[in-house]
């Protein structure tokens, strides 16, 4: 039945048993990460080669330990080895175990056997292993177990000959049930073997167990296995307890069996002795604090050279096209809406990159468990969890890959409050807009000697993005009435050193899901915005050269000033320029007026936009990294009609960058908060309470400083 | 009334016992899962700085729970 699908193998195993590091060395960069369906988990899929039976399929599933899941991650992989139907089913499983923690991860591996399906036994970190001088009887392992036994070093590749030849043999199965299904059991479970055409006792027994966490299973289904339980007294997870016991029990004899030397722990002193450090009262929150600032400095420090030079090109390519191509909409729109688009979005890789490179190394040295571990007990004060503290950090550097780190969170409720509150800590894209403004109201003098006054108020900014995140996920706790249990239950592995493969592998998957994912969004919204400020009613945007012409006759502009005019002429009476007059009475008693109401709507989908804009209204043509300080004199020079003073007073500058703190101004952020939630009801409330927040607080601001 | 019984957070850093049982039926099957079964020894390691989550080793491995799910395994020593 199975030799009409093409092979499909799935790695399956304990978080921490080095699944990743196997997963990575079997396909190298033939990798690509895709969505499970249904749900936005996201699932790493590549290709090996394997004696005589070419190239094959490898899934890298969720680490679990159990067939029993705890949070979203983990139920795909139940659903995966459950249904029979889904593509993600596999022929043949590999479940991976670390040699230093069998037992756990024989747990695992004794459920996956009693379903049946072909399974090879991979026995990871054999070097560690022989440092903690354990070692097993493989032959005895194997042949009790009735499965093939794999010793194995994932991370240098040792064994993976071995492992290929084994999975290239003939899928059978040859190994006998482990688990007995109880006496109470064995009639419902035979019958939903007939009712579902099932293959597997063990499968039936899952059903009965867990349908909850099943998603596969239609309405009609669920509700015969509910009437079936009904009829035999059963409930679900009663029996989840005692089948553990069970199965230890096995293990437990069969490893008396198969050790040929117990382990000794000395080999993790070393491992304990950091932990002292890490974990320290004092010393292990100033140890996290450093690296919080090593990982910022690097993110703002390195990234800025690249990002500097994507800019540059793709600007550069931009006027290129525009002046190579024939002249038209199709070259304005391209040279105009799609370049800067794209260039908006891998500008941000340099950053993405840097940060999730930062974030790999400290997973895979077993740090961010020790961060979890420290912050769990302060996030939970805030209706966050400690696994909280990844994403919220990575929201510093763009909030899109952040929110799609928080499927770890195996709360709902944590997990919903922490994607909510995500947006409000200060990412990449707000920087220009900081940067400016700052130069704008802030002087550049140095207090107490040293400390730059224009710095202190960006960290002030981050300060205030960080502490109304806090504060609204406090909010949102005593607001969000769901009981439901949060469980921390967590390793904390052994330090490892960070192995540079599996780290560049990380940042290349996490950047290419920003590209794509976010990229057609904000490529989408840049051509709406590019289509609202290019066209208006009416012939004043096609005869805006005449018109400027007829206004500036007497003036003796230069050429370039009358096309930085015309730019500005054809702006004010766009559609974009028409919306913002529209919206000037709501954004008045905020210190803006309709051409600051322009900038605001043309960043309502990027925020970065912002600057661009600005730089347009304030009729400075094209604009690069190095005219920012002309775009800061012309804002500077910018009169207000009504009182005749400068246009950007500190009230005005700074009711903005309140503004700008708090306000969504994302398209990107509110389609994965829309994935993520699976529904319109949470991206919509983030919106509503994200743009009352600053519109509030802006208002607030400039009223009291005016 | 039997005397109070024993449970993980009344453990001194160092500490050794033996699990006894549990006092909560929904942790207890994930926590059994994680290696902590009745029988097995664990040591208690260290606590987090505000006193939770506590490090306990378990299996030969470390594990760190809050204080609320440490508090539902019953120990004897």
């Amino acid at each position: 039945m199975s030799s009409a699908k093409p092979t499909k193998i799935a790695l399956i195993g304990n978080p921490n048993s080095g699944k990743s590091s196997l997963f990575n060395f079997l396909t190298g960069l033939n990798q690509k990460v895709g969505n499970f369906p249904g749900v936005t988990v996201e699932k790493k899929i590549g290709y090996t080669q394997l004696p005589d039976a070419g190239s094959v399929e490898v899934i890298d599933l969720p680490g679990v330990y159990s067939i029993y899941p705890r949070s979203l991650d983990e139920r795909i992989v139940a659903e995966a080895l459950l249904d029979d139907q889904s593509p993600d089913s596999p022929t043949k499983v590999v479940v991976v175990v670390d040699a230093t923690n069998i037992k756990r991860g024989l747990l695992l591996l004794t459920q996956i056997i009693d379903l049946g399906k072909p399974t090879v036994l991979v026995l990871n970190m054999m070097d560690l292993a022989a440092k903690a001088g354990v070692s097993y009887d493989f032959i005895k392992l194997s042949q009790k177990l009735g499965v093939p036994v794999v010793p194995m070093n994932a991370r240098k590749g040792e064994g993976i000959e071995i492992l290929k030849k084994e999975l290239s043999k003939a899928e059978s199965s040859s190994a006998q049930p482990v688990f007995p299904i109880w006496e109470e059991a064995k009639v419902p479970v035979q019958k939903l073997r007939e009712q579902f055409h099932l293959l597997n006792d063990y499968q039936a027994y899952q059903f009965l167990e867990q349908p909850q966490s099943l998603n596969f299973l239609s309405k009609e289904k669920q509700q015969s296995i509910e009437q079936l339980r009904q009829q035999h007294g059963y409930f679900p997870g009663k029996f989840q307890g005692a089948e553990t016991i069970q199965r230890y029990g096995y293990i437990q004899d069969l490893l008396n069996e198969a050790t040929l030397k117990q382990a000794d722990f000395a080999w993790k002193n070393f491992s304990h002795k950091l932990d002292k450090v890490l974990t320290h009262k004092v010393g292990g929150y100033a140890i996290f604090f450093a690296v919080l600032f090593l990982v910022f400095q690097s993110v703002f420090a390195w990234a800025s050279y690249p990002m500097d030079f994507i800019d540059g090109l793709f600007a550069d390519f931009g006027s290129w096209l525009s002046v190579t191509l024939p002249d038209g909409a199709l070259t304005r729109l391209l040279a105009e809406g799609i370049i800067p688009g794209l260039g908006g979005i891998v500008m941000f890789v340099p950053q993405i990159a840097i940060l999730f490179a930062f974030i790999a190394i400290l997973e895979e040295t077993g740090y961010m468990a020790r961060v979890v571990f420290l912050m769990d007990k302060i996030m939970r004060k805030f209706g966050l969890n400690g696994k909280s503290v990844v994403p919220l950090m990575s929201g510093m550097a763009c909030a899109i890959p952040a929110i799609m780190a928080t499927r770890t969170i195996d709360n709902w409720k944590e997990r919903t409050i922490t994607i909510m509150v995500t947006p409000l800590m200060s990412c990449s894209a707000r920087i220009p807009i900081f940067t400016i403004l700052i130069a704008l109201i802030v002087p550049d003098t140095k207090v107490i000697g040293f400390f730059n006054l224009q710095g202190l108020a960006l960290m002030g900014l981050y300060l205030l993005g960080l502490m109304a995140a806090l504060v609204s996920a406090w909010v949102m706790k005593k607001l969000i009435k769901v009981k439901e249990r949060s469980y921390l239950m967590m390793e904390l592995p052994t330090y490892r050193l960070p192995k540079g493969s599996n780290v560049l592998l990380t940042l290349v998957e996490k950047t290419k899901s920003f590209v794509f994912e976010a990229g057609k969004i904000i490529l989408a919204i840049s051509v709406i915005l590019w289509v609202l400020a290019s066209y208006g009613p009416g012939d004043k945007l096609t005869n805006a050269e005449a018109y400027v012409m007829q206004e500036t006759a007497n003036m003796r502009l230069t050429e370039d000033g009358l096309q930085d005019r015309i730019a500005a002429y054809k702006l004010e009476h766009s559609y974009a320029g028409l919306i913002g007059k529209t919206i000037e009475p709501a954004i008045k008693p905020l210190g803006y007026d309709w051409k600051i109401g322009i900038a605001l709507i043309t960043s309502f989908a990027a925020r970065e936009v912002f600057v661009g804009t600005m730089a347009t209204i304030y009729s400075i043509g094209s604009v690069s990294e190095d005219d920012q300080n002309t775009i800061k004199s012309r804002m500077n020079q910018e009169i207000n009609p009504d009182t005749g003073e400068p246009r950007f007073t500190p009230a005005v500058g700074l009711s903005l960058l309140i503004f700008y703190t708090f306000a969504m101004q994302c398209m990107s952020t509110i389609a994965v908060v829309y994935r993520e939630t699976k529904g319109w009801k949470w991206p919509l409330i983030q919106l509503a309470y994200m743009s009352t927040l600053a519109y509030v607080s802006a208002l607030v601001v400039y009223q009291l400083l005016k | 009334m039997p005397e109070k019984e024993k449970n993980v957070t009344m453990m001194k850093p160092g500490e050794i016992a033996i699990i006894a049982g549990f006092t909560d039926a929904e942790i207890s099957a994930k926590l059994m899962e994680m290696g902590c079964l009745p029988g097995a020894a664990i040591r208690f390691n260290f606590k987090a700085p505000f006193g939770d989550p506590v490090c306990i080793s378990v299996l030969g491995y470390e594990l760190s729970l809050r204080l609320e799910e440490a508090a539902t395994i019953s120990i004897m020593n």
